[in-house]
């Protein structure tokens, strides 16, 4: 775990900054899988969020409580069943998405208690695993997705354009995207050039309320 | 809550001696309709009070608990209750805040109780003391913060019936409490906890020492009150701490006796248990205490939490403790607490810590406990703009 939290750490800054510039000021924001809170504590305290984390790693808690930040311990499928409808404005699911077992049901239900999902995930259709799969014939083992095919805590294997075929199904809207690799960001031929995707979404037929990214 | 011997290594700094204080009010209105009049309370200080009387701490205790939380009493070993949370740059920081703690009304530690004297009679009130409540228990507090010049409490704080207390405060002086730390505890009890409490209670009753509630000055009923703690104690345990603790060994045999002695360790422990017990508590302040237990409901009968909490004021924070091995006070009854503030907007947090010891475990040591609520305590701080030197 602690290889993949310092990866984290290292390799996910930007995208931790690309959440932190898109997350208004003072919005209400839950951050699903929150871990140490690293995340959150820069959205508290560059933003004025009203945050709160869900995590159920114990010692990751007590980590979190220890950066002040408000944080429920437990499994997120039940967290977020207690929340009222639209009381955040950004759920956030940081490097999460791919180890969530009711995929749907969490979006369904991120997108019931908040106006926007962010949600960020390794693009298993960037070149490098393409090629260690085409090439070596093995399960692709690389810097965003740093496990073997025993120890992953991944659950799903999905692409870029897997997430956007998905929202297309699912009547969920795109309303902004980043694309990440090593050495920054990816504008073009992102599902073969990018090593993540993160992607800002909400529900069609929601309240019009302006854009969520600049 | 259970009498632990604790090592003094681990304990760490103490707030060293202390001294057991009480006040005196000439009446108070109870739950039941009825009058309390005089009420005593006893209680016990920790730390020093700021100018401005913003960095108080009120802690509750437990059903056997009492006033005297931390240090110790002048020529005694045995600290308070809780020295493994309150001194020092522990959890519940002496350097930093002034921790008061009272023994309950209906208690036997000082405050008025069964055991006080009744002025109607000059003899002790046995069962003439009023029925009193959970309510009735924070009305009296409040009486006390009054008296000491405390407006608004940093927090409020204490494990099982302590626990209930403190929700019972949020609720009831929402102005009064910026937050709220409960511990292994529930808006109100389940029938399995009416129960135990009710066969604890029956024990004591058919004590033929008991006579409805007149023994004192005579033979008290030791030996239910004896068997009633021992079911109690059952229950703050756990099947694996009681595993690990005892096992199948025999006390002082090598071989079942075949009689209706004692043959296993457990069984010793229990009846020393039952025994210690009762010659520091008194056996109608167990059914006192026991019954307000049973009464609570936090939501007053109507069973909706949610606008209970609706009256609290935005700015409240909460930090929910449940212990996983706790079957007395479940982890779903302190999720049932969780799910309420945040249906009502209110800031908590929620942990469900590691534990085989069962109720108990948030009298024992805990570093996490300890680290949780220190640093819960200063973010509250922090947001309630309180400055340490």
């Amino acid at each position: 775990m602690a290889r993949c939290a310092e990866q984290f750490e290292a390799e996910l800054r930007p995208d931790y900054e690309f959440i932190v510039n898109t997350v208004p000021e003072g919005a209400r924001v839950l951050d699903l899988g929150c871990g140490e809170g690293t995340l959150l504590k820069m959205l508290v305290d560059r933003k004025g969020v009203r945050g709160t984390g869900i995590e159920i790693v114990e010692e990751r808690v007590y980590e979190a409580v220890e950066k002040g930040l408000t944080i429920h311990h437990g499994d997120f499928y039940e967290a977020l069943s207690y929340y009222p409808d639209d009381c955040f404005d950004y759920v956030i699911l940081s490097q999460t998405l791919q180890q969530a077992h009711e995929t749907v049901a969490v979006i369904t239900e991120s997108l019931r208690v908040g106006r926007f999902l962010v949600a960020s995930f390794p693009n298993f259709a960037h070149w490098k695993p393409r090629l260690q799969l085409l090439l070596k014939g093995r399960a692709p083992v690389t810097g965003a997705l740093p496990y073997q095919w025993y120890d992953t805590p991944n659950v799903h294997s999905l692409s870029i354009k897997d997430f956007q075929v998905f929202t297309r199904e699912q009547g969920i809207r795109i309303v902004g995207h980043f694309y990440l690799a090593k050495r920054g960001r990816v504008r073009f031929w992102p599902n073969l050039r990018a090593a993540y995707g993160v992607f800002v979404v909400e529900k069609i037929g929601g309240p019009a309320r302006g854009r969520a990214v600049e | 809550m259970s009498d632990y011997l604790i090592s003094e290594k681990t304990l760490g700094a103490t707030v060293g001696e202390v001294v057991l204080q009480s006040v005196r009010f000439e009446s108070m209105p109870l739950d039941s309709g009825e009058q309390l009049a005089p009420v005593t309370i006893a209680y016990e200080t920790y730390g020093r009070l700021n100018e401005e009387r913003t960095n108080a701490i009120l802690i509750l205790h437990a059903l056997s608990g009492d006033a005297h939380a931390a240090g110790y009493y002048p020529g005694e070993s045995r600290p308070g209750w809780w020295e493994t949370m309150i001194g020092p740059g522990k959890g519940f920081d002496t350097d930093r805040y002034f921790v008061v703690c009272s023994n309950v009304i209906g208690g036997c530690k000082g405050s008025s109780g069964p055991i006080s004297i009744n002025p109607a009679t000059g003899r002790e009130y046995g069962l003439d003391f009023p029925v009193v409540t959970v309510g009735d228990m924070v009305r009296a507090q409040k009486l006390l913060m009054d008296h000491l010049g405390i407006e608004r409490l940093l927090s409020v704080s204490g494990g099982s019936m302590g626990g209930m207390q403190a929700l019972q405060w949020a609720v009831a002086y929402p102005e009064a409490v910026a937050s709220c730390i409960p511990i292994a505890a529930t808006t109100k009890h389940s029938p399995m906890q009416i129960a135990f409490n009710e066969v604890g209670r029956l024990a004591i009753m058919s004590d033929a020492n008991w006579n409805n509630g007149d023994y004192y000055g005579r033979a008290a009923p030791d030996s239910g009150l004896a068997v009633a703690r021992m079911i109690g104690h059952i229950t703050y345990l756990s099947d694996e701490s009681m595993r690990e603790k005892f096992g199948r060994r025999l006390r002082d045999k090598t071989a079942l006796g075949y009689d209706f002695t004692m043959d296993f360790e457990v069984e010793s422990y229990l009846r020393h248990q039952g025994e210690i017990f009762t010659r520091r508590f008194d056996a109608n302040t167990y059914l006192y205490v026991t019954k307000a237990l049973d009464y609570f409901d936090l939501s007053g009968g109507h069973g909706l939490l949610e606008e209970t909490f609706r009256n609290l004021p935005s700015d409240m924070r909460f930090l929910v403790i449940a212990f996983s091995s706790d079957w007395l006070y479940p982890p779903y009854q302190s999720k049932e607490i969780v799910r309420a503030l945040k249906g009502s907007g209110i800031d908590c947090s929620y942990l469900e810590m590691r534990s085989s010891y069962g109720h108990d475990a948030f009298l024992l040591e805990n570093k996490d406990l300890n680290r949780m609520v220190w640093h819960f305590l200063e973010t509250t701080a922090r947001k309630g703009g309180l400055r340490f030197g």
